[in-house]
């Protein structure tokens, strides 16, 4: 096994380290420092955090690849596979002839077998799942002894990361000579932290466990897990919405400023590009152009090793597409907050001082512009994991063999119409989707609250006359 | 028993750092058909008494004690234990109430005349046809020209002080027994400040109501009211009627805040100032809360709180030792000692303005734009060591010709004539380098809120100037540059490391002239540089820069519209209306012996303590 990096995964390590750089620059600065504290104040933001980590570690897990050598690649049926890939085992690989239900041990649909010599229409036991049971009968059984040994192992991983929280903030109290912080009881949100790390350690203990031997969520119409899928999708939903954001961030920045700043026919051109922009359907802009890429792909195979990274640029083009389009509410934003701005005192000192433009733009105003940045960015992320969905959805999203919430969706536009419905495909894809953009929607807030003064708000008990 | 009643009165509210105490046990008595004016620096609590009669505390803020009894005839109700329709309804219909923004408090979308008669429908019942009537008539009361016509216009369409005069229309028209006035008049100029206190006195004489009048003027005061309550860190520390008061002050916060107003009859002296700042009033050490900044300062003012001492009948102190203490005005017979100005009167001549003339495009033709001067023909001469003042009322182009010689105006502006450095055109010099005009012409702004960058270490805001202006300099040499300016402005090397947000309003105000002296300027513009700030800071400011300029020689040019620090601070004096020079000379003569009408009506309009 080779470990291989595709487009996206460079971009999405790059993406990590300018992270821990912005987090070292907090670290550094006390007044971000303090307005992250506020963040982190919030019982809310501090569990969406932990799931929003849980879903970027799997992102980060999915993304280094490795090639594999002629013998493993019979298995994987696929050249390149991911370390996440090799983490889950055989949920990677082992694949079901059709669909099944979640937990299932037979299949959807009857077919016909050989029992004794003689054919039979029944449903047929499922090559995986359930496979291990002697008796069908023994799988409530089962699946409680699994629940039990899979809460037990969680509880046990819980007790870890108590352990590691709990040293951690020792040494930080302990740095910070600080008596007044309670080590062992620790502020609300600290509690909110501990008990959603439990729930997803219970949570994550049992779904293992029943994993390992059956499909939680069932197979899809070629046999594959569904919980494999829904895995597999969140990297492609945290990909489109960190790496737009990303493409989105120079373009729209650069924009507003520019135009907010030297106004006159700078600003004239800027507000033309971005009204034409706006007032194009997105969606007609968008299918226009994946559908032109797919025919540039679909002429030139050779310049692609394997379907993997075909799929990988496709998806790499449509964030660029979003993000082409969706940079025009940024620069607006921008453009709105330096005209008010470049006609404070502190501009007109600089300007006095002889600063150069560039200069001004770049260390007088944009540092006061971050926070707008930052609030843009988390608000954005949510947006544009459902507009992933809704273009996969008709048809001009990722490539069909990429795995994403939106192609569960469209797969599930047939399924409901079958009879017996198939509905844990939409079920999961509408979970997942929900879990990550949910938490992404309340961290953004309390981003937002903490980042903008107007928005803060004291909720305090009073006594009042 | 007076018209209104507060006893005890203590709100508190809820911040980052703990509940702030920002009214603590207030008590006082407005009698029908009287003023009472509450005084006192920023942060003191004035607002916070308003809103709590009112009781229009944000969300953040509640009354925790104490009664405010509105008398009806016979009954009295207690206003913060009835329910909130019962509060809204003696809201506008008996207690009225105009705020410091004109522009703020009216709404932009609905006419005048909307305005006015809602709240007169709404109040007296009246029909829409006679509240037409009546808001017609209150217009023309107010004295707004053509009544009828106003009406049908929007509040952008008219001036500041036209909308102060529609807002109170609006607060009298409902006949209301009580009228808080907080800061009526501070966003408003000079002589139209003369003419609405002159309308509310009026008005007031005629309707018999009361007024709680919320001010940081103490000639105001004066002139206004005929009781005073000053007021310090939410306390109510010195009660007494208005004669009284300014005869004899009992308070030493009282002393004080008097002694730190500048006159003519201060010139040449330092003021007293006033160190340190309003303590924070979250969790309020025992103690009496002035005894950080009071000269007077004993053992147990620190330990043990001073309740309010009835100094006579109608005087009350809060204050241990008000009886020890005697109040003396400054000195007002040396008003001919000038300061022999170590420049004297041969200094040489730093910077000259030509007929200098500035006009903005206004909407014109298609193939001809039409401009509007806004400044017209400005000749000033700034010698070295010297203060000239630039006085006029807003639109009369102070600003603009700060900007024009700072050569900070937009492209779009047309500007004529000339500005002379050292006798030479500004265009003639280097704009940076050591010998660079930028370096030499330098400026401090009105609002130290605004004027430094929030994001960046005070440091980098001093090094800042040298970096662009003095590329020749090298990184020791700034260092050192911006070592002394701060030892200049008499603050300590410490601070360079943090930020603004950390510093109060004055300290704020230092840092901006240490970095407009970093780049060793001969030419230093302040553009108001204390309207911003509370009077005793006011005071330090004004000494600082008085002791600059007598250290390093600078030349200033002044802006300002407080006559006050005029007469104190400047030599020659240049009066600005719309954009024309009406009056010139030194300031003691200008002064003594106005020429022109213009200049007698703004020292008329002017209120002296």
């Amino acid at each position: 096994m080779m470990p291989t990096f595709l487009l996206t995964d460079v971009l999405i390590w790059l993406l990590v380290f300018g992270v821990l750089a912005y987090a070292r620059s907090v670290i550094k600065n006390p007044l971000a420092r303090a307005s992250w504290g506020l963040v982190f104040q919030s019982k809310i933001a501090s569990a969406s955090l932990v799931i929003l980590l849980l879903a970027v570690i799997i992102t980060l897990l999915d993304s280094v690849h490795l090639r594999l050598n002629s013998a493993q690649q019979s298995r994987y049926a696929s050249p390149i596979i991911s370390v996440l890939d090799v983490a889950l085992g055989p949920l990677a690989y082992e694949r079901e002839k059709s669909y099944s239900a979640p937990l299932a041990t037979r299949a959807l649909s009857k077919e016909t077998m050989e029992v004794n010599g003689k054919p039979v229409r029944d449903y047929p036991r499922l090559q995986f799942g359930g496979a291990h049971l002697a008796s069908e009968n023994d799988k409530a059984q089962n699946l409680s002894k699994r629940a039990y040994q899979g809460a037990l192992g969680g509880a046990v991983l819980w007790a870890f990361f108590l352990t590691a929280l709990w040293v951690i903030r020792r040494a930080m109290a302990h740095e910070e000579q600080q008596n007044g912080i309670g080590v062992f009881k620790g502020s609300g949100a600290y509690h909110a932290v501990v008990w959603t790390l439990f729930a997803l350690c219970v949570i994550g203990g049992v779904v293992w466990k029943w994993a390992e031997a059956y499909h939680v969520l069932g197979t899809d119409k070629v046999g594959v897990d569904v919980l494999y899928i829904a895995l597999k999708g969140l990297r492609t939903a945290m990909l489109i919405g960190l790496l737009t954001t990303l493409l989105t961030l120079p373009v729209g920045i650069a924009m507003g400023l520019a135009a907010g700043y030297f106004r006159g026919w700078v600003d004239d051109v800027i507000q033309y590009i971005y009204t034409t922009l706006n007032s194009i359907p997105s969606v007609l802009l968008i299918a226009a152009t994946v559908l032109m890429l797919q025919v540039a792909l679909e002429a030139n195979p050779e310049a692609f090793a394997s379907s993997i990274e075909k799929a990988d640029l496709r998806l790499f083009f449509l964030c660029a597409i979003l993000g082409l389009t969706s940079w025009t509410g940024l620069a607006r934003l921008m453009r709105g907050e330096v005209l008010k701005m470049r006609e404070q005192d502190y501009i007109l000192a600089a300007r006095a001082s002889g600063v150069s433009s560039a200069k001004i733009l770049f260390s007088h105003l944009l540092p006061n512009l971050m926070h707008l940045v930052l609030i843009a960015m988390v608000m954005d992320f949510s947006g544009l994991v459902l507009a992933e969905a809704v273009l996969s959805y008709v048809g001009v999203g990722v490539d069909p063999s990429t795995f994403s919430y939106g192609t569960m969706i469209n797969a599930a536009r047939l399924e409901l119409s079958r009879e017996p419905v198939v509905w844990w495909s939409l079920a999961a894809a509408f979970v997942f989707m929900l879990l990550l953009v949910l938490s992404a929607n309340l961290f953004a807030d309390a981003v937002r609250d903490a980042f903008d003064p107007r928005a803060r708000q004291l909720k305090q008990s009073l006594v009042r006359v | 028993m007076g018209l209104l009643d507060i006893h005890g009165l203590s709100t508190r509210l809820a911040s980052e750092a703990g509940w702030v105490h920002a009214l603590d046990d207030l008590s006082l008595a407005i009698e029908k058909g009287q003023t009472f004016a509450l005084v006192g620096e920023s942060g003191c609590g004035k607002s916070m008494t308003a809103l709590s009669i009112a009781r229009l505390l944000p969300d953040s803020g509640a009354i925790v004690a104490g009664q405010v009894r509105l008398s009806d005839g016979s009954a009295n109700t207690d206003m913060l234990r009835i329910s909130e329709t019962a509060m809204r309804s003696l809201r506008g219909k008996r207690i009225s109430m105009i705020f410091q923004e004109p522009g703020t408090s009216l709404n932009p979308v609905m006419t005048v005349g909307d305005q006015l008669t809602e709240m007169i429908c709404l109040h007296t019942g009246a029909s829409k046809a006679q509240a037409l009537q009546e808001a017609e008539d209150w217009l023309a009361h107010v004295g707004i020209p053509e009544p009828k016509k106003r009406l049908q216009q929007f509040p952008f369409e008219m001036s500041g002080g036209q909308k102060q005069r529609v807002m109170i229309a609006m607060a009298l028209c409902v006949k209301p027994d009580l009228l808080i006035a907080d800061e009526p008049t501070t966003a408003l100029d000079v002589s139209i400040q003369a003419q609405v206190l002159e309308l509310l006195k009026t008005l007031q004489r005629e309707q018999g109501m009361a007024m709680l009048l919320i001010t940081h003027d103490l000639a105001i005061v004066k002139q206004m009211a005929d009781t005073v309550g000053l007021m310090y860190a939410g306390q109510l520390v010195e009660k007494a009627s208005t004669a009284e008061f300014f005869a004899n002050p009992r308070h030493p916060y009282a002393h004080a805040l008097v002694k730190s107003l500048p006159s003519q009859a201060q010139r040449g002296q330092a003021l007293y100032a006033l160190e340190g700042r309003v303590p924070s009033l979250v969790n309020p050490q025992p103690g009496c809360r002035f005894a950080a900044r009071c000269m007077h300062v004993q053992e147990n003012c620190t330990q043990s709180t001073p309740g309010l001492f009835m100094a006579t009948a109608s005087h009350e102190v809060r204050c241990f030792y008000h009886a020890d203490l005697s109040f003396q005005k400054p000195a007002s017979v040396n008003a001919n000692v000038r300061d022999a100005s170590t420049f004297g009167s041969l200094s040489k001549v730093v910077l000259q303005t030509v007929s200098l003339s500035v006009a903005y495009p206004e909407k014109g033709g298609l193939l001809r734009k039409h401009f509007k001067p806004v400044l017209n023909k400005l000749d000033v001469t700034l010698l070295q060591g010297r203060t000239v003042a630039l006085v006029g009322e807003s639109g009369s182009g102070k600003t603009t010709a700060a900007r024009a010689l700072l050569g900070l105006l937009g492209s779009n502006a047309k500007v004529q004539g000339d500005v002379l450095m050292e006798g030479r055109p500004l265009r003639q010099w280097p704009e940076r380098g050591p010998q660079g005009w930028r370096s030499k012409i330098q400026f401090v702004f009105q609002d130290p809120f605004a004027s430094l960058n929030p994001r960046h270490r005070i440091a980098e805001i001093l090094e800042e100037p040298l970096l662009s202006l003095r590329p020749d300099l090298d990184a020791a040499a700034r260092k050192a540059r911006v070592l002394r300016v701060i030892e200049q402005v008499s603050m300590l090397d410490e601070v360079l490391t943090r930020f603004p947000h950390e510093f109060s309003g004055g300290q704020r105000q230092r840092i901006a002239i240490a970095r407009a002296l970093v780049s060793e300027p001969k030419i230093l513009i302040c553009d108001e540089p204390t309207s911003a700030l509370d009077v005793s800071v006011q005071a330090q400011i004004l000494n600082l820069l008085k002791r600059l300029q007598n250290e390093t020689g600078v030349a200033m040019l002044f802006i300002t519209h407080n006559l006050a620090v005029v007469q104190y601070l400047a030599d020659e004096v240049v009066v600005l209306r719309h954009g024309d020079v009406v009056e010139r000379g030194s300031a003691e003569l200008l002064f003594a012996n106005p020429q022109h009408a213009y200049t007698r009506q703004l020292i008329n309009a002017a209120p002296v303590l």
